[in-house]
């Protein structure tokens, strides 16, 4: 069993995040990348899967500019096996990555597809699902808990997946579009001499139009501007007063 | 000369992020302790950390100097104690068999120490000889094809930790200096060794030292690193730069947080209306610390490319050493000095720091056998 697991280079989450003076975006000259957190958890739950014996091979797939070499390396070194970097320098947006990976999909037949919910750059949480939309196989996003078995011939994954309120068990054949949430688990530091075998785990190099797939973006970013500064703080005498501030001069209650 | 930039990031980047995720939390268990715990040892094993400077061919990373310099600059930024576990087996005590050991004894050892599986002291210091290490008392007496060993050896680090010592003694008494003594692999268990009661030492918690004692200890002639009798010491003295430039590395990165906890008090903590980071006085005290620092890391880089490039570095080796350690106290002294009286608390990390880092300037050659080296090999030099 093949899995394909997408992994974006996004700004580190440790950074604080500015935005260009001109309002066009987030600055990111000489700034820290690293490997979007939940697909560094995509990364484990499928290396886990390997090392179970239910997977026998694990590809990751970035879409991006040439850096994003390294967040391939990076899976590696957790413990994917090969890589392939569909190299642009283009803005490439949710329903370009997903093409781009139906693409992908198409070439390589995984059987699934593990992707991070989401990535902590724009937040979208839309890839996983467009990726299943084009291809017409079942989704389990948000995922907090993923088993998969063979059950008379048909390969299917139990998923449990994280909702308002409480948890969804839900069954879906395979193959499919898994994308993970913060609790599915921990990810391992990679060790220090995985890190030095990454490098020599083959990458392969497509360009989109290789794959025939028009990354055009869809929509204009207008303009982006930090959140309000947070104002000052007020100490208040008793709860009393608390309940009225609340209700008539926050009006939120 | 750095391989590959990438992958040292890479490196880099996971090491620096083990110790702010798992080693720094750790720190005041570990102190109070004076124990590491065993599931951060396993980890430590796990994440490669035993055998950064032993060979690839033998499991362990082969990182160049100058790579080993920027990774000590990361795992200093914590506890010394982390860096102790993994020192002796990246150090001295496996530094002899790779530059002189046989090919069996590498085969043998190094794998072994790469993995973290064993760890390996080195055993030098006796209770009458220290900074004169070449005076050492300890004696092998040749016994068919085995020696037997008897004397003290004090201050050994991880020496209740150790699989293996490497044991420093005298073969040829009639040589007295460093031509008649011998360096042995002994391994724990072996009847005669004995280790002393654990040091009480004033910092460094979690790292542990003791004596090491020789009782008609027998061991296989082929024990001898190398093979050969009498070249101990020149086989000790091939690998002291690395350990000077290593240790230097160390003090760096330990002053690297040591200011790094001063400047973020100094931010945070009011005197007079205003953070005392705004008064002039404090201000010179955090500038002076980090020009010194960056002095130190620039000049140990240098010195580490330099000996990655073949040229001999032993003064510039010394120099870091003695720089960088000296630097290390005054900024562990600002340190303490900018917290106030929570600098002398252990709330603070920085009075165990202050504690802590005093030992760089004593051991790998106090300061003042660092200064005869520097100057003794100006006057060489000058003498041609
Ligand atoms: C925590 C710890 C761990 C250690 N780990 C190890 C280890 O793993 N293996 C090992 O073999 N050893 C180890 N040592 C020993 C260490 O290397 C020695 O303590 C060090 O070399 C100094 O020797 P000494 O203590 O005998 O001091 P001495 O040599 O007695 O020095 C005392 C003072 O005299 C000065 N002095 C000595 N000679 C001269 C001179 N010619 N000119 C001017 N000043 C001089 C010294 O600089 C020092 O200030 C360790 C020590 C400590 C404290």
């Amino acid at each position: 069993m093949k899995i394909l697991v997408p992994v974006k280079r996004v700004v580190d989450y440790n950074v604080k995040v500015r935005v260009k003076a001109d309002g066009t975006g987030v600055d990111i000259a000489n700034v820290k990348m690293s490997m979007n957190p939940f697909d560094e958890i995509a990364v484990e739950e499928a290396v886990r899967l390997k090392e179970a014996g239910i997977a026998t091979e694990v590809v990751a797939v970035s879409c991006g500019v040439a850096a994003c070499q390294e967040t391939i390396r990076a899976a590696m070194a957790i413990g994917a096996d090969r890589g392939i970097l569909v190299e642009s320098d283009a803005e490439l947006q949710p329903l370009a990555v997903a093409k781009l990976l139906k693409a992908l999909c198409d070439k390589e037949q995984p059987t699934v597809v593990i992707c991070g919910k989401q990535a902590i750059d724009d937040d979208s949480n839309q890839t996983g699902q467009m990726l299943a939309a084009l291809m017409g196989w079942p989704q389990a996003t948000f995922a907090s808990k993923v088993l998969l078995a063979d059950a008379g011939g048909q390969m299917r994954a139990t998923v449990m997946r994280e909702i308002d309120g409480g948890l969804e068990t839900l069954e879906i054949k395979l193959p499919a579009v898994i994308t993970t949430d913060l609790r599915l688990n921990e990810p391992r530091y990679a060790t220090l001499p995985n890190i030095m075998k990454a490098k020599k785990k083959p990458l392969d190099t497509v360009k989109p139009a290789d794959l025939g797939v028009d990354v055009a973006p869809r929509l204009a970013t207008l303009k982006v501007a930090e959140p309000p500064k947070r104002s000052a703080g007020v100490r208040v005498a008793d709860v009393a007063q608390l309940v009225d501030k609340l209700k008539n001069e926050a009006k939120v209650i | 000369m750095i391989r590959d930039q990438e992958t040292l990031t890479a490196l880099l980047d996971t090491l620096s992020r083990f110790v702010r995720e798992r080693l720094v939390p750790a720190e005041p268990l570990v102190a109070e302790t004076d124990e590491i715990p065993a599931e951060i040892v396993a980890e430590m094993r796990e994440l490669g950390l035993f055998g950064l400077c032993i060979p690839e061919e033998f499991g362990g990373l082969g990182l160049t100097m100058e790579e080993e310099v920027l990774v000590a600059f990361e795992i200093a930024r914590t506890s010394p104690a982390f860096r102790s576990l993994i020192g002796t087996n990246n150090g001295i005590g496996s530094q002899g068999l790779i530059v002189d050991g046989t090919p069996e004894q590498k085969a043998y050892y190094l794998p072994k120490l790469a993995s973290g599986e064993l760890i390996a002291s080195f055993a030098l210091t006796e209770p009458g000889s220290g900074s004169d290490a070449a005076s050492l008392r300890t004696t092998a007496r040749r016994d068919g094809d085995h020696y037997i060993l008897n004397g003290t050896k004090r201050f050994i680090t991880n020496a209740p930790e150790a699989g293996v010592y490497t044991v420093m003694a005298r073969t040829n008494p009639e040589d007295k200096g460093a031509g008649g003594v011998t360096a042995f692999i002994v391994e724990k268990g072996t009847p005669g060794l004995s280790l002393g009661k654990i040091d009480k030492k004033m910092g460094q918690k979690g790292a542990h030292t003791s004596d090491v004692i020789l009782e008609d200890c027998r061991v296989p002639a082929a024990n001898i690193i190398g093979g050969k009798e009498g070249v101990g010491f020149k086989t000790a003295m091939k690998v002291l730069d690395k350990g000077r430039l290593h240790i230097a590395a160390i003090c760096v990165g330990a002053a690297e947080r040591m200011l790094d906890d001063a400047l973020s008090y100094a931010m945070e903590r009011r005197q007079f209306g205003k953070p005392i980071a705004e008064f002039q006085l404090i201000q010179a005290m955090l500038a002076d610390s980090k020009a010194e620092i960056y002095a130190a890391r620039s000049m140990i880089l240098d010195a580490a490319r330099r000996r990655d490039k073949g040229e001999k570095i032993s003064t510039e080796a010394s120099c870091c050493k003695l720089f960088a350690s000296e630097m290390c106290g005054r900024v562990a002294d600002r340190a303490v000095q900018i917290h106030g009286g929570a600098g002398y608390v252990s709330e603070y990390a920085i009075e165990r720091f202050y504690r802590d880092v005093r030992l760089f300037r004593i051991y790998e050659g106090t300061t003042q056998i660092q200064q005869l080296v520097i100057a003794r090999n100006m006057i060489r030099d000058a003498q041609g």
